[in-house]
Formats: C-alpha cells, structure tokens, sequence
C-alpha cells in the first residue's frame, strides 16, 4: 500500500474529528451559559430587579439555539463508535460502554427533560420551582461532561478493568470514576465552559455597549462576567499545568511531542515559539525563544525535573509494544499545545483587564476594551478545538492508551465508500447547521432585549421554543 | 433470571419506552401536513409536544448507551452492519431536533415551513427506518463466524421489514393523534378525532400483518415456537382493537392508554421471538449473536443495574411530573388567527372540521 492511499481507518478518523470537534463547539458554551442564566435568574428571584430577568431571557434565548444544536450533535458522537469503530466497541464496551450509560440515566435526561420544564413553566410552574428548573438542567449538564469525560480518560489512562479474552473487563467501579485522568479533565472542560459562557456574555454585552443601548443593562451582564471569568481564567491556567503533569505520568509521548521534545532533557527549558525541530532529521530549531526550567516545572512539578524525549520513548515503546511509529504527529501538537495555552493566558488577561477597567468605572468608555471582547469572543471555541486536538491526536497511534491500536479498531464491515459517503452528508448537514447557527446566535445576540410587560414579572410569556 | 437476561429485557423495556413516548411525538409530526388550518394552529401542535420531546428522547440515548454498556458485541454489530441506515435515522433525527428550536425563530413564512417539514420528514423517516432496524434483529442479516456483518444495506430491506417500517410509521400516526384529542381543544382536537377515526382501519390491518408475520419469522428464522411470541402479539391486536373502539366512542384518554400498549406490544412481540439471540445471521443461522455470546462481564452489568434500579425510578418520576405539569389542554388555534394562511389541510384525505 502506497503511503497516499486512503484507508477506512483515516475516513473513520476523519469523521470522528468533525463529529467531535464540531459537538464540542456547542457543548462548553451550554455547560457555561447554563449556569450564568441560572445566576441571573436567581438574583432577579432575590432581588426583584427587572433588569436581571431582562438578562435571563435575552441570554437563555442563546442558551435555546446552542442547546438544541449541541443535544443533536451528541446523538451521532453516542453512535458513531458502533458504527465506524466496531472493534473498538466490541473491545471497550465492558468498561466504556457503562459511563455512557450511566451518563443518559443519571445526567443526559436531568437536563433534556428539566429544560423543556424551564422553557415552557415560566407561567405553569412557582418562581421558586421554574428556578430550580435551569440549576437542574445546569446540573444535569455538569454531570454528562464528567461521565463522558470518564469514559474518555479510560482511553487515555485505562484504569479498574481485566484483560479477558482479548476484551476488557470492568473489575472496579470506584477506580474508573475516580480516576485522576478524569477528575482532572472534568474541572478543565467545566472550567472551559464557564471561561465560553463568560466570554460569550462579556462579548455580547461589550457590543451593546459600543452602541451605547441599554447599558444599564449590558453593565450588569459584563459585570457578572467578568466575576466569574477573573477566577475562572485564572484557576484553569493552574489546572491545565495540574493536568500536564497527570499526561507525562500516563502519556509521555503526549508531552514530548506537544513540547518537540526529541531528547530526554533535565532541566527542561519551555520553548515559547521555535522554527524547525519537528523532525527526527531535523531535532534542532533553528530559532527559538525558551524560558530555562519552566518545561521541568510544568510537566513534573519541579525546576529540575526531567522530562522524556521523543526518541528515548520511542525506543522504550519499540521494546514493549514491538515495531512501529509510536510518536504523534508532533508540529501539529507542539503548535495545538501553544495556541490553546496562549488563548487560555490571553482570556485570563482579557477578564482581568476588564475586571480592573469596570473597578475604575471606566469599561463604557474603553472602547478599545469593548472591541477586544467582541473579538475574544472566537477565542475559547478556538482554545478548547485544539485541545482536543492535543488530546485526541497525542494519544496515537493508540486508540486506548497501550492496550488498543487506531489501526486495528475500526469496522471491518464498513468499506472506504461508506464512510466518505457519511462523512459527505454530515459535512454537509454541518455546514447547512452551523451557518443556520450561526445566523440565528448573531440576530439574537443583536437584538434590544424588549422589556418587560407591564404586568407582574412572573407572568412573563414563556419563551418561544 | 441471570443478569444478561435482565439486560436483555431491559433494553426491550428501554426501545417500548423510546417508542411509547418518541411515538406521538412523531405521530404530531407526521399529522402537521394535514391538521392545521393555520400557522397558529401549528404552533399548537408544535406545542403540545414542545417540553417532553426532548424527555422523550433520552429513552433512545439510553437504549443506545445501555446496548453498549450491556451487550458490546451486538451494539457492535449492529451500528456498523446498519451503518447506512443508521446514518439516515441521524440526520432525519437532527433535522427534526433542530426543527422545533428554530422554526419559531422567524416570522417568514417560508423560513417556518422549511422547519415545518423537516420535522415532518424527521418523523416519518426515523420512524420507518427504526422499524426496519428491529425487524431486522429478528428476520436476520448476513453474519460472518465472527459475527461481522457481511451484507449490504439492501440486505435490510424485504417485504417483512418494509412492512415493519410502514406499520411503525402508521402506529405513531394514530398514537399521536389520539395523544392531540387529549392535548389540544376545539376544532383541532376535533380534526384530531377525526384523523384518528380515518386511520383506525387502515393501521389495525397494517400493524396486526405484522404481529402475525412476526411470530412466523420467529419460527421460521429463529427456531421459535408460536408461543411465547404470540402472547405479545396477540396482547397489540387486542389493544389496537379496543383503541380503535375507543376512538371511535371518544374516551381518548383509555385510547391513549391502549394504543400505548399497543406500541408497547410491538416492541415486545420482536423481542420475545427474539429472545435467546440478540442478532438473528441468515442464512448461516449458526453465526447468529446470543444474549450470552454479546454480553459483557458480570461485574460491568451489576454495576449498571444498580444504576439503573436508582436512576430509572427517578427519572420516571420527575418525567411524570413534567406530564402533569402541562397536562392543560391547549387553545385549538382559535386565538391569533392568521387570515392570510392558506387552508392547507386535506392533504392526506382528512378532511377540514
């Protein structure tokens, strides 16, 4: 086979990147919305004030449109491992197959069926019960991210399972949902989700400012913001070094490749940018900027900690597994790993420049801040795309991290044709979703919030579904 | 019982519930050409469905996850040898998802009629291809020793499971309806009754050919005898008997009940001529899928059992109460006539009023 041939394998990859990637744009903006909706709702329950029911319905009509889109996507995410990774499926099942479960009778059907209560019970259901209606659906969003995140961190850190009969077994619950891999991803998606909620209110709520309307109103949304955005940008940095850390324990490739690290190095030096040195021809950069013992202390804890090298792994995999490319693709995750890290320090920069600007009563009149936050708006569904791409493409070639191989997983009823077929129609289908999408979040996100009707707050009409 | 047999009647329990509740939704789909008179009296249809579709829903993600979870080999093969027609159930289904989120946000006429009729397509579509899907577990598919699926997509459909899709398609239709003369009022609700009148006939002979083929494929396919699968079967005849009676004699809401049994039944009657396999292979009948050879590891299956044993109870409740919360009856249209709309109904032979 020529290397340019194009194998059911690569398209079943393919196709699991645009399902994912795409479910993944919708998923952190819900899991961030919804519960910034839930705190407008509550204070205008506390307080009265009109203006935060205003903010609630004007920002849970976004939540609706993302809501439906992302609820739709998961569908195919939940089939496409029977349909394209059958071996895959046959092999995990026993384990993987149980946080999902779990995920649709503990979590996915809190969310879908109290949403539906919060759209419609606005005048059916007590204030008092409509509220706890959007923290259940919050909630219920919480808890699907950690059991799908469970069932992911298996495949990278495979923990509480037997081997039997070339499948594998679940011999220990506890052990599967508490593993580290998995605590630690949930704490960076939801910290990732509240940093989208955030930064999509901040940003809608700074446009509104630049045209000078309602800014009573878009005031209190930014400032609601911007409160959660300053710790949450600020604790994620932390957490996503924790979470390095955990990778160069379970997944040394991961970090080698993602830092172009070609040779075992102690202290390690945390190059910023470099030109050159994605090869094992070519190890050396040309140019590079490098902060001496940051890379030690990011991925051990330690100034002088020692971190694996590509070739070293490499040989080390050779002994254990036998033959073969054991490294990641690594430009494509050295440049995955820098942009999610440089978004993820420019948002926290972002929220804390606004959070200062908004102290000194000046973040109306900062019309530069204004923009910015507009523009930040791309930058999480930006940060967290290639993140997964860190994630997802630094495990290969393994499927399940030492246990299962990408090549050796996918359907073996499924030609080449069928999967470039659905690849196709869901392309397609997602460009067609995605600008509908789009188109519909913009206007939204545009309009003057109408007021309020004059009589009683509480009797406000549902919102249209 | 052993667990995977729990397992197994669970899943079923699982696929009754997804069609029991998704059913009418589908059915309201699937009446949305031929109904409403008026944009406003759709938008009443839309509604009455609006905050439990997405409930209904859940039962599918969870028969999903729990066929993986319960039995890796036949969720396995069973999404990858359908491959094609699980791809069309997806894109019907996410079509018809977004249908009721944005068709309201337009006022353009032909913006809500695109969204109009994908949830209408979404809801025929998904539920023929469904039916078809389960038919053929039962009529079998071609299996290679390791049980991988060796046909191709035209393999799936034949005269059984083509009439299992159309009897699907035609049950939802007259569930739906007779779930609208419990939630909607006036001329609608009528159109309604009398939509599920004209279909009473029509659906009994569909669906009662398919219950009586499918104790015959038992046989025939699955080395069944007649009993147990004709207890099931014969429970749907009886139960669409007494909806069709009790359409016609207006008690909707023991309709409502026995159609729903009828669903229920159906489900039943394909997974007890089923029952000890999961995947019936033909025509090499030894390759075919068990309970025990799909199953996985006793520890895997106590664990979601106890899951379920806690969350299935809960979510039962808190999914009834959502049903008793917006049990009102909604306005028939009359309010907010639009009088530039067409009269559009009688498109299937329903005739308006």
């Amino acid at each position: 086979m020529t290397p340019l041939a194009v194998t059911t394998v690569d398209l079943a990859r393919v196709q699991f990147a645009m399902t994912s990637i795409y479910h993944f744009l919708f998923v952190p903006l819900t899991l961030g919305l919804a519960p910034l909706v839930a705190i407008m709702q509550t204070t205008w329950y506390r307080t009265g004030v009109d203006a935060w029911l205003r903010l609630t319905k004007f920002f849970g009509t976004l939540l609706l449109i993302n809501f439906a889109i992302g609820v739709a996507t998961g569908l195919v995410q939940e089939f496409q491992f029977g349909m394209n990774w059958s071996v895959y499926s046959e092999f995990v099942g026993g384990v993987f197959g149980a946080p999902l479960a779990i995920e649709g009778l503990a979590a996915f059907a809190l969310e879908a069926t109290f949403i539906g209560l919060w759209i419609f019970g606005w005048e059916r259901l007590s204030p008092r019960v409509h509220l706890a209606t959007i923290w259940l659906t919050a909630a219920g969003t919480w808890m699907s991210a950690y059991f799908i995140l469970v069932a992911n961190s298996w495949m990278q850190h495979p923990v509480g399972y037997k081997m039997v009969d070339g499948e594998a077994q679940l011999t220990d619950v506890w052990a599967l949902l508490s593993n580290e891999f998995a605590v630690i991803a949930w704490v960076h998606t939801i910290l990732a989700g509240l940093i989208f909620g955030t930064t999509v209110v901040l940003g809608v709520s700074c446009w509104h400012l630049l045209r000078g309307r309602n800014v009573e109103l878009f005031r209190r949304g930014a400032a609601l913001a911007l409160i959660v955005a300053v710790p949450a940008t600020l604790i994620q940095l932390s957490v996503g070094n924790r979470f390095g850390e955990a990778v160069t324990s379970a997944q040394g490739m991961k970090i080698a490749a993602s830092e172009a690290q070609w040779n075992t190095c102690q202290p390690c030096g945390f190059s910023l940018f470099q030109i050159g040195g994605f090869s094992a021809q070519d190890p050396n950069p040309s140019f590079s900027v490098t902060v001496p013992r940051l890379l030690s202390w990011m991925a051990t804890g330690s100034f002088n900690g020692q971190v694996q090298g590509l070739n070293q792994l490499q040989a080390q995999e050779e002994k254990d597994f036998g033959q073969g490319n054991y490294m990641p693709r690594v430009r494509l995750m050295y440049w995955s790993m820098r942009v999610m890290a440089m978004l993820g320090v420019a948002m926290f920069l972002i929220a804390a420049v606004g959070a200062w600007l908004y102290r000194k009563r000046r973040l109306e009149k900062a019309r530069w801040f204004l923009w910015t936050a507009v523009v930040a708006i791309a930058f999480p569904f930006i940060a967290a795309t290639f993140g997964w791409i860190l994630t997802e493409m630094g495990r290969q070639p393994w499927i399940v991290q030492d246990l299962l191989k990408t090549s050796d997983a996918h359907s073996p009823s499924v030609s080449t044709a069928m999967v470039a077929s659905s690849i196709g129609v869901f392309a397609l289908l997602y460009i067609v979703l995605g600008v509908v999408d789009f188109v519909l979040m913009r206007r939204y996100a545009r309009i003057d919030p109408p007021p309020l009707r004059e009589e009683s707050a509480a009797a406000v009409p549902a919102l249209s579904y | 019982m052993d667990l995977e047999t729990i397992w197994f009647v669970l899943i079923a329990v699982l696929w009754s519930g997804y069609f029991l509740l998704e059913g009418f939704d589908f059915g309201v789909g699937m009446l949305l050409p031929v109904l409403p008179r008026n944009e406003a009296e759709r938008s009443t249809m839309f509604e009455s469905i609006g905050p439990v579709w997405d409930g209904n829903e859940v039962w599918l993600v969870i028969a999903g996850g729990a066929t993986f979870a319960a039995f890796p080999a036949w969720y396995a093969t069973m999404f990858s040898g359908f491959y094609l027609a699980l791809l069309l159930i997806l894109v019907l289904l996410i079509v018809r998802v977004v249908s009721f989120e944005w068709r309201e946000r337009s006022d353009s006429r032909r913006w809500r009629t695109v969204w109009r009729w994908a949830n209408t397509v979404g809801s025929v579509g998904a539920a023929f291809v469904w039916g078809v899907a389960l038919a053929n577990l039962l009529h079998g598919v071609p299996l290679s020793s390791k049980g991988d699926f060796t046909g191709n997509v035209l393999d799936l459909f034949n005269a059984y499971t083509v009439l299992a899709g159309i009897s699907v398609v035609a049950l939802f239709a007259l569930h739906g309806g007779v779930y609208l003369t419990l939630r909607t009022s006036g001329e609608l609700c009528e159109r309604a009754a009398l939509a599920a009148r004209r279909l009473a006939v029509p659906v009994t002979v569909i669906v009662t050919a398919f219950l009586a083929s499918t104790v015959a494929v038992a046989i025939n396919r699955n080395d069944r005898d007649a009993f147990p699968t004709v207890l099931p079967a014969a429970i749907g005849v009886v139960a669409l008997v007494a909806a069709v009676a009790l359409v016609f004699a207006r008690r909707g809401g023991w309709a409502f009940v026995a159609s729903a049994v009828t669903v229920v039944a159906w489900v039943a009657t394909v997974f007890t001529g089923l029952y000890p396999r999961v995947l019936v292979s033909h025509p090499d009948f030894g390759n075919s899928l068990t309970i025990s050879g799909a199953a996985a590891g006793h520890y895997a299956l106590s664990v979601i059992t106890v899951v379920a044993a806690i969350c299935v109870p809960i979510v039962l409740i808190y999914q009834g109460w959502t049903y008793h919360v917006f049990r009102a009856r909604l306005g028939g249209g009359e309010s907010a006539p639009r009088p530039a709309e067409p009269v559009d109904g009688g498109v299937a032979g329903v005739p308006s009023g």
